[in-house]
């Protein structure tokens, strides 16, 4: 079976529950979850049944790799992030109804509720498309049909001022690096005289491509994906748009659309390493961009007071380690290594694990709390231990706690740079390292350490009630996070 | 077997999560891994060569431009030692540690951290894989940071919980950067500790010789904070007087020496020049933990941070053996980690008890408690005499052979290190000045109220103490029970190094 044909069924996946939801009467539209849900573990298993398609001749395959590990794994990560999100948004359906409800009479009191699990699918169609696409032309097509379909789910919470904020922001800022990304693949395109990444490859390893055109080209492409996964200086608009966007929103925006801007990043940029005269000039600036990420996502979380504003500084102080790892590329050949293939592959699917895991607990526990201050998390250990350790086991992941998953991801990164003898970036990595330790702890410490302020009339004590597919969901991860900690070949087999 | 006492803390650990008893589980697994560990001393073959027995491996990781990984573990003379020295304190930690009814708060996780404490310094000592040996240390951090925060006391707890948790999450990445370092200059494709250090020992690999004195400078420094090597000490102090007393006692006497043990397990023998380059900062430095932080211990005036500061000072003496870098000094160190640790265990166990019973371990508010405690006071002076290094107790016989071997290197004449042996000597003196302080000001004194003095340690509560005690005066009256595991060990370091 060809890998597109798994797009295929999550496309359809997600036109169902359209349907469904227009045409069935249904008591409770969160049962529209549930087809989502089923759909996307079909989807899951499928991918390990993908095989390479017999003839390559036709001219589809000039727009799509036929055979890549690498690919599908990326696909895996789209999948399971996608479900993840369901499982999130089954939970958190409560709010968006809330903050969605139609005052009409006789409307459905759950109105709007079946496109909020609609949407993230065409997103995760587009997602594992752009994990297959050798084109700038399908590349930019695919990117696009997950960037529209996450403006919808930024803004969704209608009656809520912040996510319509973060609404707007994210269209702004989009749109912009949308803009730069155009402009970039047109100059790319004037220079190499190709849309075809191999053919570019090789047009910009010939010594005489005009080396200005080539390197704006670039420039504009690095602006522009900067923006997507969260690269200082590009990466203003994420804390707020974190903020407002609805909780498994923002864990897709996280991680889905993290991933899928670094596998482009990997593509686009491995063209222009491979250029004797551009190499050198690339690397500096991915390595500027990573030192600027580092330094800004680490030391930028450590006075936030806010759960989710924290976790979007976290991810760009993560999108710092990526960019580490993608400036640390073999540029001078020679011997075995790491490449940052696999080491970006590791790092986003150990990211994925724990970071999927904080969000999970934070849309569970919404539903009790008012914001995401610490303030309203503190005793959380009281009121459910469970969710707590949930929490302080991403969090130990996060800063990169030995044993979990989330140490292997720096140490690999950590390794590359050594390598290549990238001291300052190295350096800066394990500074940004150091203040992850504190500010990750934080969290874990306003949910152990501190009282909740009984004054405080958005405070409760009662327990609290986690769902028994986001507890699966939780504990699946969390074995998940220690399993691939003391073993990672758990995910660097998958790569091949 | 050997796998089967790592991993028994961290199951019984996840068994309380699952809702075992907490206390029980938490005894059961302590009692059996100190009965396991006592059987693999037993079957432990002592053969001159050294090395590593018990071993077993389980492949994890193996990628292009990427050191092999593998679950490994395996147990020669030195950790041998460490591992008796981590199962008796572990299980007297959990045995003096307080009833289920007792404890404010979660009794889960009081004894899930214990147990991942204990277990997290039983694996790192038993590991042959630097990746695991390292991992293991970890283990202890977070467990340590609730403890404290959650269960200490003192009005500080969070702030020094804080402390002690970012000066060690801070040490182990600097000694992760040079662990990395080390592993890359000699170009390892295995995290496997033998062949590691036997790359590091064959001249085509070795490092060169100025790189050496960075990386070591590195792992100094890593491992320092962990030992709390002066200037790297002030976390220290604070966390073992307002943790809960277990967990004072499992990380003054059995974790604090995880770094010592990679010092001598990995930066000697890989990194021989790097550490001539910097022995004589490293000398300066013990000193610093002799004399400077012993008249500190002495300006003291509350028990626990008296203690907390002596078994800084303490490492000092360790330092020294390691620095002196031949087999008396060596030797002598690791025997001393044992007897330090054990008695060290012992005296926070006991400033536990007299914490609990009179709510204050001030010197001003307590004293003449000989009277009416007296097994108490009998205990406590036993354990004041080890901790001054009196003979008859392990920690004599370890201190004599760290003099003996400091004086011994160079030429013959009076050279760096005769000095420092001279001044460190005093040390000696300062130890038995604070100790007896304590013991008078404690025991002696205006009498004690009959009325206000609790009754006198039960059984119960002396098993654990005795066990320790006993420990101490078996080691010290026969230190060859654990010299004959110790030596072969070292020499195996040195042989290669040298050879």
């Amino acid at each position: 079976m060809p890998a597109y044909i798994l797009e295929i069924i999550v496309v359809a996946l997600g036109l169902l529950i359209l349907m469904v939801d227009a045409f069935v009467k249904l008591e409770d539209k969160r049962t529209l979850a549930w087809i989502g849900m089923l759909g996307l573990v079909v989807v899951f298993g499928l991918l390990f049944r993908v095989e390479a398609p017999a003839s390559t001749d036709s001219p589809f395959w000039q727009f799509y790799a036929p055979d890549d590990r690498v690919a599908l794994f990326f696909k895996g990560i789209a999948v399971l992030c996608t479900l993840v999100v369901l499982i999130m948004a089954y939970d958190y359906s409560p709010v968006v109804v809330d903050q969605t409800a139609d005052p009409e009479p006789g409307a459905h009191p759950q109105a709007g509720l079946g496109e909020f699990f609609a949407l993230p699918l065409f997103a995760c169609a587009g997602l594992m498309w752009m994990a297959s696409a050798t084109n700038l032309v399908s590349i930019f097509v695919s990117l696009e049909t997950v960037t529209i379909a996450f403006y919808i789910m930024v803004a969704y919470l209608r009656r809520n001022v912040g996510s319509l904020e973060a609404g707007v922001k994210y269209l702004i800022l989009g749109a912009l690096s949308t803009g730069f990304l155009v402009y970039g693949f047109a100059w790319l395109y004037g220079v190499t005289g190709s849309m075809q990444l191999s053919e570019i490859s090789a047009a910009l390893a010939s010594p005489d491509v005009n080396q200005l055109g080539a390197l704006f080209a670039f420039g504009l492409i690095l602006v522009a994906l900067a923006f997507k996964v969260g690269g200082a200086p590009f990466h203003f608009w994420i804390p707020d748009v974190y903020q407002g966007a609805p909780t498994p929103i923002t864990a897709f925006l996280s991680v889905g659309s993290k991933a899928a801007g670094f596998l482009i990043l990997l593509r686009l940029v491995d063209p222009f390493l491979g250029s004797e005269a551009l190499s050198d000039k690339v690397a500096t600036a991915l390595a500027a961009i990573a030192i600027l990420t580092l330094l800004i996502g680490n030391f930028a979380a450590i006075p936030q007071m806010n759960f989710k504003r924290l976790l979007a500084y976290s991810s760009v102080a993560h999108a710092g380690f990526l960019f580490t790892a993608l400036a640390c590329a073999p540029t001078k050949g020679g011997g075995e290594s790491l490449t940052p293939t696999t080491v970006i592959a590791f790092y986003l699917g150990a990211y994925l694990v724990m970071t999927l895991l904080a969000f999970l607990v934070m849309s569970t526990v919404r539903k009790t709390i008012v914001d995401e201050t610490f303030d309203a998390y503190s005793g959380l250990a009281k009121r459910s231990p469970f969710l707590a350790g949930a929490t302080l086991v991403s969090m130990a992941s996060l800063a990169g706690i030995p044993l979990t998953a989330g140490f292997w991801g720096k140490l690999f990164v950590f390794k590359l740079a050594v390598d290549q003898g990238q001291w300052v970036l190295l350096t800066v990595a394990i500074l940004g390292a150091c203040a992850g330790f504190y500010y990750y702890l934080k969290i874990a410490a306003s949910m152990y350490l501190s009282e909740p302020d009984g004054r405080k009339q958005s405070v409760d004590n009662s327990p609290i009630i986690v769902g028994k597919i986001a507890r699966t969901a939780m504990i699946v991860m969390i074995i998940a996070v220690i399993a691939i900690g003391i073993n990672p070949s758990l995910i660097t087999g998958l790569l091949g | 077997m050997l796998e089967l006492i790592v991993f028994l803390p961290i199951i019984a650990a996840v068994a309380i999560v699952l809702g075992s008893p907490a206390r029980i589980t938490a005894f059961g697994a302590a009692a059996i891994t100190l009965v396991l560990s006592l059987v693999l001393a037993v079957q432990f073959k002592i053969t001159e060569e050294g090395g590593f027995q018990f071993e077993s491996a389980r492949d994890l990781l193996n990628i292009p431009g990427f050191p092999k990984l593998a679950l490994s573990f395996g147990l020669d003379g030195i950790s041998l030692v460490l591992l008796l020295l981590a199962t008796i304190v572990m299980m007297a930690a959990v045995w003096v540690a307080p009833q289920e009814s007792k404890i404010k708060g979660s009794s889960k996780i009081y004894y899930l951290s214990l147990l991942l404490i204990g277990g997290g310094a039983i694996g790192a000592f038993c590991s042959t894989d630097i990746f695991f040996i390292y991992a293991f240390h970890e283990l202890a951090l977070i467990p340590t940071f609730l403890m404290i925060g959650l269960f200490g006391h003192g009005e500080n707890r969070v702030r020094t919980a804080w402390t002690i948790t970012i000066y060690l999450g801070v040490g182990s990445l600097i000694l992760l950067a040079g662990l990395i370092l080390a592993l890359v200059g000699v170009g390892a494709d295995t995290f496997n500790i033998e062949e590691v250090v036997a790359l590091a020992k064959a001249p085509e690999t070795a490092i060169a010789a100025g790189k050496q004195t960075w990386i070591f400078g590195l792992l100094l420094v890593g491992f320092g904070i962990l030992v709390s090597l002066f200037p790297f000490h002030s976390w220290a102090a604070p966390a073992y007087a307002s943790a809960p007393t277990p967990v004072t006692m499992l990380h003054a006497g059995v974790l604090k020496k995880f770094g010592l043990y990679g010092l001598i397990r990995i930066a000697m023998p890989m990194l021989p020049e790097g550490m001539q380059a910097l022995t004589n900062v490293l000398l300066v430095l013990l000193l610093g933990n002799i004399i400077y932080l012993g008249l500190v211990t002495i300006a003291q005036k509350k028990l626990d941070r008296m203690l907390g500061y002596s078994s800084v000072m303490h490492m000092g003496y360790v330092f020294l053996g390691i620095a002196a870098a031949n087999h008396i000094g060596v030797g002598g160190a690791v025997l001393l980690m044992f007897a330090h640790g054990i008695s060290i265990a012992l005296l926070f166990a006991l400033c536990g008890w007299i914490c609990e019973r009179f709510g204050t371990v001030d010197f001003d508010e307590l004293g003449g408690m000989a009277q009416h405690l007296p097994k108490l006071g009998l205990l406590f002076g036993f354990a004041a005499f080890a901790s001054a290094g009196l003979p008859g107790f392990a920690n004599f016989a370890a201190e004599v052979a760290v003099f003996f071997g400091a004086f011994q290197v160079g030429s013959g004449s009076l050279g760096w290190f005769q000095w420092t042996t001279i001044i460190a000597l005093w040390g000696v003196v300062i130890s038995a000045v604070y100790m007896l302080r304590a013991y008078r000001s404690l025991f002696y004194g205006e009498k004690l109220e009959k009325a206000a003095a609790p009754a006198d340690m039960s059984w119960a509560c002396r098993i654990p103490i005795l066990l320790l005690l006993v420990t101490l005066l078996l080691v010290g009256f026969v230190p060859e029970i654990l010299n004959q595991f110790i030596r072969p060990a070292v020499e195996g370091i040195f042989l290669t190094t040298h050879g």
